[in-house]
């Protein structure tokens, strides 16, 4: 460590830990704010008057809370993710692994379209004409609105489970950041490298191949963090409107309707937690294909 | 090699492109013979929208104006302002930029139904996801632009005596307006997505989201797609409103300039 330097933690780590703790606390003081309503009603009804130490105690403890308190919420997330077995429905891991399916099968297709259009916008003129506004068009377009059409068509060409809807869901939402960097690393090389090419006899297959793609690789690792992101977003928006009855999406919705805010936050922070381990695994695969292929470690 | 793409080409090619997927989509229903509560014709869905436009326009504005763009401007300014009072202070911004950042890759449009039970079925519920949706990529975009200074801009402005306001106001808000732009352009999209996911979980009796549920669930996909028609031209529209206020107000950035 230089001397005068501060350490990682005091410049990097200590801040977030005291956003995060702060976060907490307003969380705290929100809850009891928000909780103590009903508490007052009750008490009102039962014509006692409580103390301001019994009303944070009973904010801090209701059945069904406007805002659940943070140690209710994690307590909530221990009793669905380790107490209860994996195969029951009430298990985050359950519900969880469902949206992970969906993310990955909606993110691997989401990369195949994405590499796919940029391949045809780079290659054709007419492709890239065509294309390319209705690429930015579609990104326009609020996806939730399709999703019943998309179940629907799904359905109709015999698709069995929702899982196809979904993960088309997750992939019209996950293609469009691997298309943008594939299109930009595709046309990274410059007019040097192409001329070298050129002055090889090296037909267009060959720059694509030799040139082109090796360039494009960078740019499309950096994609893939934030299309894993885009994927389960698209995973979670597409259980919650295909009313889909498994999934983490589909417990919030089920905590909504049967008035279950504990299961609702609960799904909130499976899914908080789940999109951290998403993004985490791919920064990491990222680094070690980066390092493999002998590029520089970021 | 390369040929320069004319102004015609640019517009002939998409539009061209549109009109032959939109042709193939009415030739094929009509050739398969394809039931018209699975997938009805384009030229049903027009009719859907001229019939029912007072439906629509009770929807969109229900939907759009009310919910969407309400929470839209909450949240863009609230996520400028508080990106405005974070950067004065160095600690708490390298605390907040990583939490904005994971919030921001989070599904936080499973915040919708919270809202619904917190500020009732209405159009208020809707505002309040789009605008916590649309807060963590401004605040994000608006930090990342105020950086965007180097030292000897923000020295010459220390030459000429300005305080903290005045480099703000002069140097370090316009340079940071292309990434407030940015922040705007996803986040015009989120509004719109937000606006009508919280819609399935309760609303009043008029609503995108709300007509495309019930219709769908009468068959009537004639009347769905003349919503999503709607949606899409309007979530298309907000994207060039945006695009053209950025030309407008930030012609001086390379970007911009072509």
């Amino acid at each position: 460590m230089i001397p005068g330097k501060p350490s990682t933690f005091t410049y990097s780590v200590l801040p977030v830990l005291t956003v995060v703790a702060v976060l907490v606390v307003v969380w705290y003081a929100a809850a009891i704010k928000m909780n103590s309503t009903w508490t007052y009603d009750q008490a009102a009804r039962a014509g006692t008057e409580p103390s301001f130490s019994e009303v944070v105690k009973d904010t801090m403890q209701q059945d069904r809370p406007l805002l659940p308190v943070p140690h209710q919420v994690a307590a909530e997330l221990w009793d669905t993710t380790v107490e209860k077995k994996i195969t029951s429905k009430r298990s985050m891991i359950y519900q969880g692994s469902i949206t992970l399916k969906t993310t990955l099968w909606g993110f691997a297709l989401g990369v195949v379209v994405g590499i796919a259009m940029a391949a045809l916008i780079v290659l054709s003129r007419v492709g890239r004409l065509s294309l390319m506004p209705w690429a930015i068009i579609s990104q326009t377009i609020p996806i939730v609105a399709l999703a019943p059409i998309i179940v629907v068509l799904s359905n109709a060409i015999g698709a069995g489970s929702l899982l196809v809807p979904k993960a088309i869901i997750a992939a019209y939402l996950s293609f469009f950041p691997v298309m943008v960097s594939m299109i930009k690393g595709l046309t990274s090389p410059d007019h040097m490298q192409l001329d070298l090419l050129r002055t090889y006899g090296a037909k267009r297959s060959a720059v694509f191949w030799k040139l082109r793609v090796p360039a494009s690789m960078p740019y499309f690792f950096a994609s893939l963090k934030v299309s894993i992101a885009a994927a389960f977003v698209g995973a979670v928006v597409g259980e919650l409107s295909t009313s889909a009855i498994s999934g983490l999406g589909a417990r919030m919705l089920i905590g909504s309707q049967f008035g279950e805010p504990m299961i609702m936050w609960a799904a909130l922070f499976a899914a908080a937690i789940l999109a951290a381990i998403l993004i985490f695994t791919v920064g990491a695969i990222e680094k070690i294909l980066r390092r493999a292929m002998g590029g520089q470690p970021v | 090699m390369t040929r320069v793409d004319t102004k015609f080409e640019r517009i002939a090619y998409p539009v061209g492109f549109g009109l032959l997927v939109l042709l193939l989509w009415e030739v094929a229903v009509m050739v398969f013979g394809i039931s018209p509560a699975l997938l009805p014709p384009p030229s049903a869905i027009g009719a859907a929208i001229f019939g029912s436009l007072p439906i629509l326009w009770g929807d969109w504005v229900q939907t759009v104006v009310k919910g969407a763009l309400n929470g839209l401007w909450m949240g863009s300014f609230a996520g400028i302002a508080v990106a405005l009072v974070i950067d004065r202070f160095a600690f708490l911004k390298r605390g907040l930029l990583p939490v904005a950042n994971f919030f921001a890759a989070l599904p936080i449009v499973g915040l919708a139904p919270i809202m619904v039970m917190w500020f009732g079925f209405d159009w208020h519920s809707k505002a309040a996801v789009v605008a916590i949706m649309v807060f963590f990529p401004m605040l994000v975009n608006t930090l990342g632009g105020l950086a965007d200074t180097d030292t000897m801009q923000r020295d010459l402005m220390r030459t000429y005596a300005a305080g903290h306001v005045a480099t703000l106001l002069k140097l370090r808000l316009p340079a940071a307006l292309p990434f407030v732009f940015n922040g705007l352009k996803i986040a015009v999209t989120l509004a719109l997505i937000g606006a009508i996911v919280a819609e399935y979980f309760g609303s009043p009796i008029r609503g995108m989201g709300f007509r495309i549920t019930t219709e769908m669930g009468r068959l009537a996909t004639d009347m769905v797609w003349a919503e999503i028609t709607i949606s899409a031209l309007t979530g298309t529209a907000l994207y060039g409103v945006v695009a053209l206020i950025e030309k407008r107000v930030t012609f001086w950035h390379p970007s911009q300039r072509g």
